[in-house]
């Protein structure tokens, strides 16, 4: 399942994201982490939900920017529709159960040299990586 | 005026954030599986952009909060609320581990499930609505333990 090598989109996107998590942290004082501001808006006891559903808004509509400038490739599923109910809800309860998830832990947490951020990003790449090995080179 | 700056950088900095999911190109889960696909490196197929995405973010975000968490609170709001948690734990590592089988099954985090939604196709819905349920259940699972 080979995709084109994109460094420059890559960095771009990815320098995007950083002057997101920064701008959250400096402006309003928080973790720019998606499951756990997702988390916040469903909870029985819903925490801050103008700033979380403002951050959701926000979110969608730069993908939205994205999509209509034609700057976002589409996305491609390789997946059947039970492993995408199956990875949906193992990718939510572990990031709940583990504090965070990618932007959470991989790109906040490591930025802030949180021992335990760093831990759970070697795992959960790890992890992911002897998932796809297994399902492609071993099943597949 | 605090509520007006809270309200600007909350939704600011969501636009942003959805902006650099998908111009990196990580909101297409193929993109994702062949990075994870590490076997690749060897016949030269492997896309190695997450390596960018996630270094040119943790980069920023760096010398942001470097910045930012030298004042003595956020522009608009009286405290920084980050986590004290210190505990490398089995909920921790247990919880990461479910997540990378998840995240290597399909290819989307959190995140990229959500920027995913503009493009009007039944996986990303699909998906999104499965990592909701499951954030719920861990909810539930982490306050039941502790």
């Amino acid at each position: 399942m080979p995709t084109t090598f994109t460094p420059l989109a890559g960095l771009i996107g990815g320098v995007l994201i950083g002057l997101a998590a920064f701008a959250l942290m400096a402006g309003i004082g928080r973790i720019a982490g998606v499951s756990g501001i997702i988390t916040g808006l469903i909870d029985r006891f819903p925490r801050d939900r103008v700033w979380r559903a403002l951050f959701i808004l926000g979110l969608v509509g730069g993908a939205a920017i994205a999509r209509a400038a034609d700057w976002a490739p589409t996305p491609v599923f390789a997946t059947s529709w039970p492993v995408l109910v199956i990875g949906g809800v193992l990718v939510g309860f572990g990031a709940r159960v583990a504090g965070g998830c990618t932007s959470g832990h991989a790109v906040c947490g490591i930025a802030r040299f949180s021992p335990r951020s760093i831990v759970a990003t070697i795992i959960f790449l790890s992890v992911a990586m002897l998932t796809v090995y297994l399902r492609t080179r071993v099943l597949g | 005026m605090e509520r007006i700056g809270n309200a600007l950088v909350a939704l600011g900095a969501g636009l942003l954030f959805g902006l650099g999911l998908a111009v990196s190109g990580v909101v297409n889960p193929l993109k994702v599986l062949s990075f994870l696909d590490v076997a690749a490196i060897r016949t030269g197929t492997w896309d190695g952009t997450l390596v960018f995405v996630l270094g040119g973010a943790v980069a920023v975000t760096v010398l942001g909060y470097g910045w930012a968490l030298q004042r003595s609170k956020p522009f608009f709001h009286e405290t920084f609320v980050t986590s004290t948690a210190k505990d490398i734990d089995l909920r921790l590592v247990g919880g990461a581990a479910a997540f990378g089988v998840g995240w290597g099954l399909v290819g989307l985090c959190p995140g990229t499930a959500i920027a995913a939604l503009v493009w009007p196709m039944a996986e990303p819905a699909l998906f999104a609505a499965a990592v909701v349920a499951g954030l719920w259940l861990g909810e539930r699972f982490a306050h039941h333990r502790s």
